[in-house]
């Protein structure tokens, strides 16, 4: 039966899906602001950060309202705390999306160093992950949560491959080692973004199964 | 607030020679829940049935201040009792269904009015035993007796009962206290269905059910209002550390 | 632990054989009574009996019958339930629903039921016919009859006021325990819905009560049907020809009968199996007065409950 908690629970789960949007859509512009070479999506990525910010507040509040006034048992409990988490780490995305569109601006006053192969590899997985990753929250696909974790490896594994060739770059040629070193920031955020899908994706198998599968080995 | 459809004000209350209520200043809101908690003996019930002036039952009562009721104080020489209690219903403690069939007692109130059209009659008991609830689990034994029901049915009828009067404004005292967690659970959620078209003052010693169904409450202690403010204020950072130590369960 | 008991209780023992002991001589006390009168009654107890009337033959076993003592005991009682019944009720209901309990005048009507409860039935008897017939009854002669006499002699209406103002207290004090008994959860919630106090006594506290009520009458029927110094000066009569037509009449009277029987007999071996018949007949009416009364009150009680 239809609750009036059931509402105001519905209502706490909009605000995660609005604030989820909004950041997957901050990542994405900031890549087409590096890759395209385009400032003002830089720029509106900074400008956007503090509707992430907000929404992160907002929906602290109203989860610890909601835990005080309902007294919320098993998974309604889960739930709430799951939100908070889940909203902490879309707020550090957004974050991760300032950096790279800070980085973005940066490079985009000086010539590309080279044609952009592994960033958009990167970041079509990490997009794509926080957008699996967010699925399995509204849907409770916990296979999918679990997909994510493995693709957690590619990321880390492109970000070591980057890594490493514009090492050989700045190595070979100095004038390039401080493109080079925003290219591997770049990276490092993607990785980053990566690694929120994960700490999402536990926090979402907690969520359906009340088991608490972090810090653990690989495979779960 | 800005238009409160109670106004209390200053008011002093007393058994005889012992004072239980101390310059209390609350005021209710239309179409909201608020709920009166406290420790027992804090005067949460005394207070409550000034609001309809059922304390007048009882030798010896003195009341002081202004209660007010859209404006007009419900104790007034003026003010004729019957009409007050119409407009303010009251559930107790106790569900108190008349031995009579389920169809008399709702209809009971509207019968001492003087309501005998027998079509406006069944219209209205159908209309206030499907508004709390009810209907479905009575609309075949209409005339069988009320005590025939569960507890928690009962209760239902009570309220039923009540809101058949269309009154503005519902009193419950503790409505819950004798009911299991299943019939409570129904009962809360009726209350927030309720508020669309009442306004609903609720006497509870169960904090948590304050928490849950209402929107404003006043926490009482000694017979004084120690702190009144929206529910969501009051459980998640009250002013008066009084009231914190109450509703965290560290109070005496 | 041992659990085994040590010795027996026999204190507990000795008790329990008390009680039963005492439980014991008051039924066996009845089934004596009882039993001499069935047995000695049945006898006398015909069809014949019981519809016949008396004519001369009054203290003769053959001819003799009851009929018109029935008749007049159950005229009698009726009257005085009509009459003691709503008073009783009324004044119970103010004392109960409107008296402020501690109130001197409370205490003073208190003080009065109780005196009446404790009034010898004679004198009960000499009040009915100072009061009843010749002060009320000389009134009313006066005021409509111009003198003549029709109220101002023993007849049926004045035995049975007689009768309802010694009934009095029983059935206050019966109605006063119902409605005591009443739960005020139902007052409060009849007055919560703006009922006035008038109607919510007349529709909930009052109905609710009734059982109670019936108990009372109940007891003030069995007094009625029973008691015979109030009504020997106020109504009933010895000898009658005919059965009263209307209330200004004499009676005859089951109980009085009996009286009659025992002291006015000129030979009382012949009258003996008469004695035995009429008070056998007495019991067994007032054992089915009783009944019904039982019977109807059990009927609105589960009614109550019920639905």
């Amino acid at each position: 039966m239809e609750l009036h908690f059931d509402q105001e629970l519905t209502q706490a789960k909009d605000l995660l899906l609005r604030m989820s949007s909004l950041a997957e859509q901050a990542v994405v512009t900031a890549l087409k602001g590096l890759v395209q070479r385009d400032d003002a999506l830089a720029q509106s990525v900074l400008d956007g950060d503090s509707q992430l910010d907000n929404l992160q507040k907002e929906i602290d509040e109203r989860c610890v309202e909601l835990i005080a006034l309902r007294q919320p048992k098993a998974r309604d409990l889960r739930f709430l705390i799951v939100i908070m988490k889940i909203a902490a780490e879309l707020e550090r995305v957004g974050d991760q999306a300032v950096n790279i569109a800070h980085r973005a601006a940066a490079l985009n006053r000086e010539p590309q160093l080279k044609p952009f192969v592994d960033i958009p590899r990167m970041s079509d997985l990490s997009c794509g992950m926080i957008r699996t990753v967010l699925d399995a929250f509204v849907y409770g696909k916990i296979d999918i949560a679990q997909q994510v974790i493995r693709n957690d490896d590619e990321v880390d594994r492109l970000e070591t491959q980057m890594h490493r060739e514009l090492t050989s770059f700045m190595i070979e040629d100095p004038h390039t080692i401080t493109r080079a070193l925003s290219l591997i920031g770049v990276a490092h955020s993607l990785e980053r973004i990566g690694d929120h899908a994960v700490n999402i994706a536990e926090e979402v198998v907690y969520l359906y199964e009340g088991r608490d599968i972090r810090h653990q080995s690989p495979n779960v | 607030m800005d238009n409160p459809v109670i106004q209390i004000a200053d008011v002093n209350f007393w058994y005889g020679t012992k004072q239980a209520l101390f310059d209390v200043n609350v005021a209710i809101a239309p179409h909201q829940t608020t709920a009166f908690i406290g420790p027992s003996g804090c005067g949460k019930s005394t207070l409550l049935r000034c609001l309809n002036r059922m304390n007048d039952l009882i030798n010896g009562t003195r009341v002081t201040g202004r209660i007010a009721l859209n404006g007009e104080d419900v104790y007034a020489p003026e003010v004729d009792v019957i009409e007050l209690r119409k407009q303010v219903g009251m559930v107790f403690q106790k569900s108190n269904p008349f031995p009579k069939s389920i169809f008399d007692n709702v209809a009971y109130g509207l019968r001492i009015q003087g309501l005998t059209d027998k079509t406006e009659l069944e219209g209205r008991v159908v209309k206030s035993l499907k508004k709390a609830a009810l209907w479905d689990e009575v609309q075949d034994r209409l005339h069988d007796s009320a005590l025939m029901l569960s507890g928690g049915q009962q209760q239902r009828l009570c309220i039923a009962r009540a809101i058949a009067v269309e009154p503005e404004i519902i009193l419950m005292d503790e409505p819950c206290s004798a009911l299991d967690p299943t019939a409570t659970a129904k009962i809360e959620e009726l209350i927030q269905d309720l508020e669309t078209d009442y306004t609903i003052v609720i006497v509870t010693h169960n904090m948590q059910q304050a928490a849950r169904c209402s929107d404003y409450t006043a926490f009482f202690y000694l017979g004084r209002l120690v702190e009144f403010d929206a529910t969501n204020k009051i459980f998640t950072n009250p002013t008066n550390k009084q009231t914190e130590d109450y509703v965290t369960g560290r109070f005496g | 632990m041992n659990l085994k008991r040590r010795q027996r209780d026999w204190q507990s023992v000795a008790f329990y054989a008390v009680t039963l002991a005492a439980t014991a001589l008051i039924v066996l006390t009845i089934l004596v009574i009882l039993g001499d009168i069935v047995w000695h009654g049945a006898r006398q107890v015909s069809w014949h009996f019981i519809t016949g009337g008396t004519k001369e033959g009054m203290f003769d076993a053959q001819t003799a019958g009851v009929f018109p003592m029935i008749f007049g005991t159950l005229a009698l009682v009726v009257l005085m339930t009509l009459g003691v019944v709503p008073v009783g009720v009324i004044t119970a209901v103010y004392l109960t629903e409107y008296a402020r309990s501690l109130s001197p005048i409370t205490r003073i009507i208190r003080g009065a039921i109780n005196n009446l409860a404790g009034v010898p039935s004679i004198v009960f008897g000499l009040f009915g016919l100072g009061f009843f017939v010749q002060f009320v009854g000389g009134g009313l002669d006066q005021m409509f009859y111009g003198g003549a006499l029709h109220y101002r002699k023993p007849a049926l209406i004045w035995a049975a006021a007689t009768m309802a103002v010694m009934t009095l207290p029983v059935v206050i004090v019966a109605t006063e325990e119902a409605l005591r008994a009443v739960p005020s959860g139902l007052r409060e919630a009849s007055l919560a819905l703006g009922a006035t106090k008038l109607k919510t006594i007349w529709k909930i506290v009052l109905p609710e009560a009734l059982p109670g009520v019936l108990t009372g009458a109940i007891l003030a029927v069995g007094r009625g049907a029973g008691e015979v110094a109030p009504i020997m000066f106020t109504g009933a009569a010895y000898y009658l020809a005919h059965l009263p037509n209307s209330w200004t009449d004499q009676f005859m009277h089951l109980g009085y009968h009996v009286f009659v029987l025992s002291t006015q007999s000129p030979d009382i071996e012949r009258t003996k199996p008469i004695l035995y018949g009429s008070v056998l007949v007495l019991l067994v009416m007032t054992f089915l007065l009783n009944l019904t009364g039982v019977l109807v009150r059990a009927k609105i009680r589960s009614r109550l409950q019920h639905g």
